[in-house]
């Protein structure tokens, strides 16, 4: 489903990524851990296609196409979600109009019949109950003040409703307390299905508990230095990403 | 002196028109029109005679070299679209004024409301003009009231609305200024002189739409005094016709714990200048303002506010917006003045911009002047692209970033909408705004 080779990406002239590979296939939940300035979050930047994200070496496919050339809003029609790290309040922008506009956006990009209101409507109602949401934050203007909680799930309730390919989970986890965590994680394996797959980035252990992910892969200086299954996330948690550092440094001075 | 093909036009033809003006034959009426005219005749327009602040980012020399016809003689028996003359949600009583004359045949007076005296100028001139000397024969001093002062000499209709002490007048009056097309370009001139009494509420509808195509110039001076206590919502739209001129002053004064809740919204004409200058003179005086403007094509669009704290206690908060488009051209001049002895005054104005092409442009000019203690004042300004982080979370959804850009724009200027209550008037409003927005695929 998506293929990433020797992906190297600047942000603002810094060189973030530094030959990063890896390889997710359908219905697989591959977890992406790593010490406060890996490069986490660039990586799920860079594949939705954020602006200021230069990828200046390597490639990525989505199911057989060059991800990398795609507008974002195509990158999106063709199934890529990215769960934001900080969702966008966007004051008077209705939400479930946002939501609607969205939908057929992507439906229309993908030769599909547009919903009218009465047919959105009805999947909206579907949809909230896999993610325990008011109904009443979808009159509101999108994000607007809504709580840290609120705003991540939102961001489940919208991958709910759009039903990508592949879902970006960027640090959905930070900032929510216990029950939130537990809500959001529900809403996520709700949505687990054969052929969606989840790219799960976090700083703790703590999520993987609630998303039990097929793989871990541990990024750091831009680059994944360690895969394995999950009790690769335990071991980080004993030890701590100051063991995958000092390794590093090692084997960098072996090498030297 | 004045060679000038405006102000000559003007003055060669006023005698005569002066002889014609409803009221007439009133000695003093007859003095003000005339010192008023004498006065515009010899100081011309704004920036007539070099740099005049109050019109700096507007300038006047395409309007100096135009001629009009003053008034409308025909005025009463044009032909007008009636459907450009409603608007949905309102429902109540309806002025209208055609080329600056009062229509009976288009307007709904009656049932007034129980406390509600609505006259036309031109009515009121006839037959009881003496309590009107007070607007009528004011004097105004400087350059910068050019149009003012001209509209004080050949205004020849108008509204004269009271409202009584505690009288609640829940459905909006609506008064309607339509530009109709002419075999030649005119020029009109409306007065407003509007009471509220102590206590009173009223909801009141400027609209300004056209008729057909048209260059006419019009000019409107508003006196509005809400007494003790008193609360207006004033809704100014104006949507004149793509190459009308208009020029307008309303003017606000505010008693003691009266309460003023504007919204303006400034589409159409060519040239267009609306001056709202308030004061706060009572104690605990409230006026909340909120408008956008929005110059595309060759649009001049400009808006001067002037807000005067002059009395203890007393609030006002000013939130506009502008978009500019094409070559369209945003003016916007908000002045915040606390005078001795208006302490305790609450007062903040914000202006936010957008330019949508490289040919626009917009000039914010907030002036803060404090001459009070415990004043609490904020001003902003800013003139600025859309947010960039709310765009890429659009299109990480699949919007298309030429929509993304209209969704956010349109919000952008719905802030000015906050407040309206009326919610069928409000979706007609978002609706103008998104009609006079580009549309998706225009500016991607």
């Amino acid at each position: 489903m998506l293929k990433i080779e020797n992906l190297h990406a600047r942000v603002e002239g810094k060189e973030i990524l530094k030959g990063l590979s890896l390889e997710v296939k359908p219905g697989e939940v591959h977890a992406i851990m790593g010490p406060n300035g890996a490069g986490k979050s660039t990586l799920g930047n860079v594949l939705s296609g954020r602006p200021g994200y230069e990828v200046t070496a390597g490639r990525v496919s989505f199911e057989g196409h060059d991800l990398l050339a795609l507008a974002p809003e195509e990158r999106a029609a063709a199934g890529v979600f990215l769960a934001f790290q900080y969702p966008v309040e966007i004051p008077g922008v209705n939400n479930t109009y946002f939501l609607r506009a969205a939908l057929n956006a992507q439906r229309k990009a993908r030769g599909e019949n547009e919903l009218d209101s009465m047919q959105f409507l009805k999947l909206v109602r579907e949809k909230l109950k896999i993610m325990d949401l008011s109904p009443e934050l979808l009159n509101r203007a999108v994000n607007e003040g809504f709580s840290g909680g609120e705003k991540k799930r939102n961001e489940i309730f919208q991958m709910a409703l759009l039903e990508p390919k592949l879902a970006i989970l960027d640090e959905t986890d930070s900032g929510l307390d216990i029950d939130a965590l537990k809500q959001v994680s529900e809403g996520v394996n709700a949505l687990r299905s054969p052929d969606r797959s989840f790219l799960v980035i976090t700083h703790y252990q703590r999520l993987l508990d609630y998303i039990e992910p097929d793989f871990v892969h541990v990024l750091a200086n831009g680059c994944i230095v360690e895969s394995g299954d999950k009790t690769l996330a335990l071991k980080l948690e004993e030890r701590g990403y100051a063991w995958i550092n000092e390794r590093e440094a090692a084997a960098g001075a072996g090498a030297a | 002196m004045s060679a000038v093909p405006f102000v000559q036009s003007i003055a060669d033809r006023a005698p005569e028109r002066l002889a014609t003006l409803p009221g007439a034959g009133q000695a003093w009426l007859d003095t003000a029109r005339r010192e008023q005219l004498a006065a515009f005749v010899r100081d011309g327009l704004p920036g007539a005679h070099g740099h005049n602040e109050a019109w700096k980012y507007t300038a006047l020399r395409a309007l100096a070299r135009k001629q009009y016809v003053q008034g409308d003689a025909d005025a009463a028996q044009r032909e007008v679209d009636e459907a450009c003359l409603a608007l949905p949600g309102v429902v109540g009583p309806r002025l209208v004024f055609a080329n600056g004359v009062f229509r009976a045949d288009l307007s709904r007076l009656e049932p007034l409301p129980a406390g509600v005296e609505l006259e036309s100028l031109a009515q009121t001139l006839a037959v009881h003009a003496e309590p009107l000397r007070f607007f009528l024969a004011r004097d105004w001093p400087a350059q910068a009231d050019a149009f003012v002062r001209l509209n004080a000499a050949l205004a020849a209709d108008g509204v004269v609305l009271r409202v009584a002490a505690g009288c609640q007048v829940v459905q909006p009056i609506h008064i309607v200024h339509v530009g109709v097309a002419a075999e030649s370009t005119l020029a009109w001139h409306a007065r407003q002189i509007i009471e509220l009494g102590e206590g009173a509420a009223l909801s009141l509808i400027e609209h300004h739409v056209a008729s057909g195509e048209h260059a006419h110039l019009g000019t409107l001076v508003s006196d509005v005094v809400l007494r003790a206590n008193a609360r207006l919502d004033w809704l100014l739209l104006q949507d004149a016709a793509p190459e009308a001129v208009l020029v307008r002053r309303n003017t606000l004064r505010l008693d003691a714990g009266a309460w003023a809740d504007v919204h303006a919204m400034e589409l159409g004409g060519a040239l267009v200048r609306h001056e709202l200058d308030a004061e706060l003179r009572g104690d605990g005086a409230r006026l909340e303002t909120r408008g956008v403007f929005l110059p595309r094509r060759r649009q001049h669009l400009d808006t001067h506010l002037d807000i005067r704290h002059a009395a203890l206690h007393t609030t006002s908060h000013a939130l506009w917006r502008g978009v500019a488009d094409e070559r369209g051209r945003g003016v916007f001049h908000g002045q915040i003045i606390v005078a001795p002895g208006a302490d305790g005054t609450d007062a903040s104005l914000r202006n936010k911009n957008l330019l949508l092409s490289p040919h626009a442009e917009i000039d914010t000019q907030p002036v803060l002047e404090i001459y009070a203690d415990e004043v609490e004042a904020t001003h902003g300004a800013t003139v600025g692209q859309l947010d960039e982080n709310a765009l890429f979370y659009l299109a990480s959804r699949g919007i298309p970033s030429d929509l993304a850009r209209r969704l956010l724009t349109v919000a952008f200027c719905r802030e000015a909408l906050a407040g309206l209550t009326n919610q069928v008037l409000r979706e007609h409003l978002d609706g103008l705004i998104e009609a006079n927005l580009p549309t998706a695929g225009e500016n991607a």
